[in-house]
């Protein structure tokens, strides 16, 4: 019985855990019921993804209204990674949040925190699991609006201006997006993705399909922080409080992507998007330049939040060139690179966070010899930072190895070549930032405080959660590959 | 069983390593050696520890005679390295030596190319820790530039291996030969970690700058692993014996004139990759015997030298000829295991040295490359000059510098004394290093006409040396920094000194000088945009975002209409 309803649950449980929260305020008691909820979101998300696995796509119509008149949710493949992934690295952080939410938030707004939290993980699993173009931007704008929130409880004032960017910028996007889904409607007269990918074949000549594909494509752009859109990431990374940024980093852009991906390969078809729509002629001139620039500008870079924020503006360019291929072994590629990057970026921002938590700060120049004093930290950062980089025996080698190998298999060997030319600017970001914490000495001028000493243990027990993940994916390596080549087929075959 | 092949007892040793206390990780990096030692004899020829990963089938252990003798010869100067490195209490160091040791082993043991590759990015990443553990802003530049031109080579060989596999379908590591782009892009990259011509500076530049243990560790692994891959893959490819004949030559001029010592040996380790690749390239039985024999014994004594000049600057301070002299008084046992090494490395009959480079140097005159064989009598003679007389001579002998320090510690002197008697040891019953070699032998090298030409070379060597240090012709020990090629990239950092060459150099270079602003130009453009504070990293306004989308709207649209 249960387990029919598990795609309503998947929604219901963090969206009524919010309200519980703003009742009942005490900070701890909130802290609790959000971790019970991500546990229980995590287990339903995970036996979702084992059904979907064993039998195949499930459509699950909400209020058991059918299709057309009511919203249907869609899971296949690309969805379950979607929920997991999402799910996973939410419960990691919410765990991780409480010592640095103590800390940092203004004491009487502790339960608003989890509240807009376990708001911001509604929106983003109902992004990944609707099969419902409108309910898309409905779950976007919930779980963008929460996310502002969120970034503006940063503890000092340059958070409210990163979170207004972001608003300003976030807004803008998904009101192109509306725009796009209006132009949609009014072509093919359905809301249902399903409806609408069966109905673009004939609607293709209309001019409407070709605003909305626009309208749609700058939208997501905007979202996903593709260069030169990604204005608003740099400082809402890097001034939100340190678990916000972590879960940010692993889910929200990740999410966007996954959007982009239904959109172009489901709806409207990888022929129209790539070959008809000439997508890939504006879309990987920004990704490959994406990749390229933002490695380099994030050599520069001493904050190492702001560092790894744009790292993450360029890894969110090698996902965009995977799906330019626009082949099974692209998209494989790029789905694995999500999850990987997710799952890796997340790792980093929170020792990132551990530093930031005892230290006060993370400008590069004050962390001198930081190993000594915080060895699991910085471990964590040196294991995750090679995972950047990608080196064997990494997940992150896993992407890079597979998107060059798509990109050769398309026969794009500038592709190849630059995807290594920018990663070896991620050695000398990653390796900068390790030199210094092993190897440089202490210095006079720039005393860290005194007394430092390792992270508390409820933030280290999760880093290494994820962490253990991380090298898994990286030693087994086959298993998310089946994975996303699962998903990426589902992609490019559309609906049934 | 084939997860106790030997790289990853290295690896399991290095997992270890955080968990146990400063002495007993010493102990711990003399006894893997010995466990991989162990666990290496007990695999039979054949392929072991197969996986598969990604859909590929990966061998991790392809035992033959060939990748056999590189791992005993890496297992020996990882012990020899363990028992050196004693008192190191780094553990960063320390767990450095042990993945750097176990990937080395683990690269020569691959048995298809991605495991290659793996092995291949794991020396870069792990040796480059041995550099920065000097802890100097320096040694962090240096470590930089080494760590970025080592992965270089592992990301040609990984571009080079998607290309084979797409090309031919397979991954295995057999004879590849110079047939495609991807084969010439593994070549290449092959090719800088055996220190081209021009392609060699990471060396001088890099193990002159790790620290005393590092450089006698680094000094072992990572070239030879690259002669081995050659050896396996581009065995008999001509252009190699010129290469390699150019490798020999080139160095000796560098090492004349150099003052820092380590830096000597780094270039005259560069001159005896020559001799290895020279023998690789010419690819007959007895030529990959000699490149075979000639990196276990150049492992031996390269690694004996550096120990000396090691101790010697783990007690003085300095490596520098000009700072050094008259130590013999105080450090007898260094500057006897030192000569031991001068010897062997000059090829002294009766050295390891000699037994290994004339099975080379008769294979160039048997197969009729009597230029390249000249070419390597010339580089003997100057290995004899720069190596063999220069090092000892300066260090222990020479002027008095009036350093009295004390001799090695006991630990080093033992690594010493015994890396000194594998060598003597070599020389004197070649039989047993001939029995370890890829192919059956039969090679006497101790014939008089063997024996008298190589004293004939080494007694004019030594009078043309004696000459010229008594008519003061001989370069003097000055200190000064000697112009590689490696200006070119250096010549990035800016007041970089102008170069004085002769007059069709001036033309290369001013051609060279172009090509290099032109890069530099681009680079400073590009980064002063990235800069903080430059056009892409400030936070752009929300107005000028704003402009970028309807920008980007626009594009879109543009191109979706037409």
């Amino acid at each position: 019985m249960i387990a029919d309803q598990l795609p309503a649950l998947q929604i219901v449980i963090p969206m009524l855990a919010a309200p519980l929260c703003v009742l009942i305020r005490r900070s701890f008691v909130c802290w609790c019921i959000a971790v019970l909820a991500n546990v229980l979101v995590l287990a339903t998300s995970w036996a979702i993804f084992k059904q979907v696995q064993s039998e195949g796509v499930i459509r699950y119509a909400l209020g058991g209204w059918a299709a057309p008149t009511g919203i249907e949710y869609y899971i296949d493949s690309m969805n379950a990674i979607m929920l997991l992934l999402v799910s996973f690295i939410s419960c990691v952080v919410v765990v991780y949040a409480h010592e640095t939410v103590r800390k940092s938030v203004q004491t009487g707004k502790h339960y608003l925190f989890y509240a807009a939290w376990m708001l911001c993980l509604t929106g983003l699993l109902g992004i990944s699991i609707t099969g419902d173009a409108f309910n898309v931007f409905v779950f976007l704008e919930i779980s963008s609006l929460s996310m502002y929130m969120l970034i503006a409880f940063g503890s000092d004032r340059r958070a409210l201006s990163a979170s207004f960017r972001y608003l300003i910028m976030g807004s803008i996007g998904a009101s192109f997006i509306l725009i796009g889904i209006g132009f949609l409607y009014a072509a093919t007269g359905a809301l249902n993705m399903v409806d609408i990918a069966s109905r673009i074949p004939d609607a293709q000549s209309q001019r409407a399909v070709l605003v909305a594909f626009s309208f749609l494509t700058i939208g997501l752009m905007i979202k996903s922080a593709v260069f030169p859109l990604h204005g608003w990431l740099a400082n809402a990374y890097q001034h939100a409080p340190i678990a916000v940024t972590a879960f940010l980093a692993g889910t929200a852009t990740k999410v966007s992507l996954y959007v982009l991906l239904r959109f172009f390969f489901s709806i409207f078809g990888t022929n129209y998007s790539f070959g008809g729509m000439l997508l890939n002629v504006v879309l990987l001139p920004a990704a490959v330049a994406g990749f390229v620039l933002m490695s380099l500008v994030a050599i520069f870079q001493s904050d190492l939040r702001r560092m790894l924020a744009y790292s993450s503006v360029a890894q969110i360019g090698y996902i965009i060139a995977a799906f330019c291929l626009a082949s099974q072994a692209g998209l494989t590629a790029g789905i694995v690179h999500i999850i990987n990057h997710g799952i890796i970026k997340t790792a980093l921002f929170m020792s990132v966070g551990c530093i930031i938590y005892r230290v006060g700060h993370a400008h590069s120049d004050s962390l001198d010899n930081l190993f000594k004093k915080m060895p699991f930290t910085v471990c964590a950062f040196i294991f995750s930072g090679l995972g950047l980089i990608g080196v064997p025996l990494t997940a992150g080698f896993i992407s890079k190895f597979s998107l060059i190998s798509a990109s050769m298999e398309r026969g794009w060997w500038m592709i190849g070549v630059l995807v290594l030319l920018s990663s070896l600017f991620a050695i000398v970001y990653v390796g900068r930032v390790v030199e210094i914490m092993l190897f440089r000495k202490a210095r006079t001028d720039n005393p860290q405080p005194t007394g430092l000493r390792e992270a508390p243990l409820l933030m280290l027990v999760p880093m290494y959660v994820l962490l253990a993940v991380s090298v898994w994916v990286g030693i087994s390596g086959s298993a998310t590959l089946s994975v996303a080549s699962d998903a990426a087929a589902a992609l490019l075959g559309g609906y049934q | 069983m084939s997860l106790l092949a030997p790289p990853f007892i290295y690896m399991l040793a290095a997992l270890l390593c955080p968990l146990l206390s400063s002495r007993h990780r010493a102990l711990l990096l003399l006894i893997v050696p010995v466990l991989g030692f162990i666990s290496l004899l007990s695999f039979s020829y054949g392929h072991h520890a197969v996986f598969h990963v990604l859909g590929f089938e990966l061998t991790f252990m392809r035992v033959d005679k060939l990748s056999m003798i590189f791992s005993i010869i890496f297992s020996i100067a990882a012990l020899l390295g363990g028992i050196y490195s004693w008192h190191v209490r780094d553990h960063i160091q320390q767990i450095a030596t042990l993945v750097y040791a176990g990937a080395a082993i683990g690269g020569v043991l691959a048995g298809d190319l991605i495991s290659l590759f793996l092995y291949w990015e794991a020396t870069a990443v792990a040796s480059v820790f041995l550099i920065w553990a000097r802890r100097s802003a320096a040694s962090y530049a240096t470590g930089m530039r080494y760590l970025i031109i080592q992965v270089l080579s592992g990301v040609l060989l990984l571009a080079g291996l998607l290309l084979h596999y797409n090309d031919t379908g397979s991954i295995a590591f057999d004879h590849l030969g110079l047939v495609s782009l991807g084969t010439w892009l593994i070549f290449i990259g092959f090719g800088i970690k055996c220190a081209f011509p021009l392609m060699h500076n990471w060396l001088q530049d890099s193990y002159p700058a790790a620290t005393v243990t590092g450089t006698v560790i680094l000094s072992a692994f990572t070239t030879k692993m690259a002669v081995y891959a050659l050896a396996r893959g581009y065995a008999g490819t001509e252009i190699l014996i010129y290469i390699g004949a150019v490798m020999t030559l080139f160095p000796i001029f560098f090492a004349e004139i150099e003052n820092d010592l380590r830096r000597v040996l780094a270039y005259s380790l560069n001159n005896q990759l020559g001799f290895m690749v020279v023998g690789v390239g010419i690819g007959t039985e007895m030529a990959l015997n000699g490149t075979a024999a000639h990196a276990f014994c150049h492992i031996l004594y390269k690694a004996l030298l550096f120990m000396s000049v090691g101790a010697v600057l783990y007690r003085t301070g300095t490596s520098k000829a000009s700072e050094l002299g008259g130590l013999y008084k105080t450090m007898p046992v260094t500057m006897v295991c030192c000569l031991v090494g001068a010897a062997s490395i000059s090829a002294f009959p009766l050295f390891s040295g000699f037994v290994s480079k004339s099975l080379i140097l008769d294979a160039s005159a048997k197969n009729s490359y009597y230029v390249v064989w000249f070419a390597l009598v010339v580089a003997s003679a100057g290995v004899l000059s720069h190596s063999g007389i220069k090092i000892p001579y300066f260090t222990f002998f020479a002027h008095d510098s009036g350093k009295r320090p004390a001799e090695a510690p006991v630990h080093m002197r033992i690594a010493m004394i015994a890396t000194a008697v594998l060598c003597v040891l070599i020389g004197i019953f070649p039989g047993a290093l001939y029995a370890l070699l890829p192919y059956d032998v039969e090679y006497k090298p101790y014939t008089v006409s063997h024996v008298l030409a190589q004293m004939q070379l080494l007694c004019f060597a030594l009078l043309a040396f004696v000459f010229l240090m008594r008519k003061g012709l001989h370069p003097p020990e000055v200190r000064g920094v000697n112009l590689d090629s490696d200006w070119l990239y250096r010549k990035l950092a800016p007041g970089l000194m102008p170069s004085i060459v002769g007059l069709v150099a001036l033309r290369v270079t001013a051609m060279q000088d172009a090509g290099v602003k032109a890069v530099s130009g681009l680079i400073k453009r590009i980064s002063f945009l990235a800069r903080p504070g430059g056009m892409l990293a400030v936070s752009w306004g929300v107005n000028s975002m704003v402009l970028v989308v309807t920008v980007m709207m626009l594009i879109v649209l543009l191109f979706n209409l037409l």
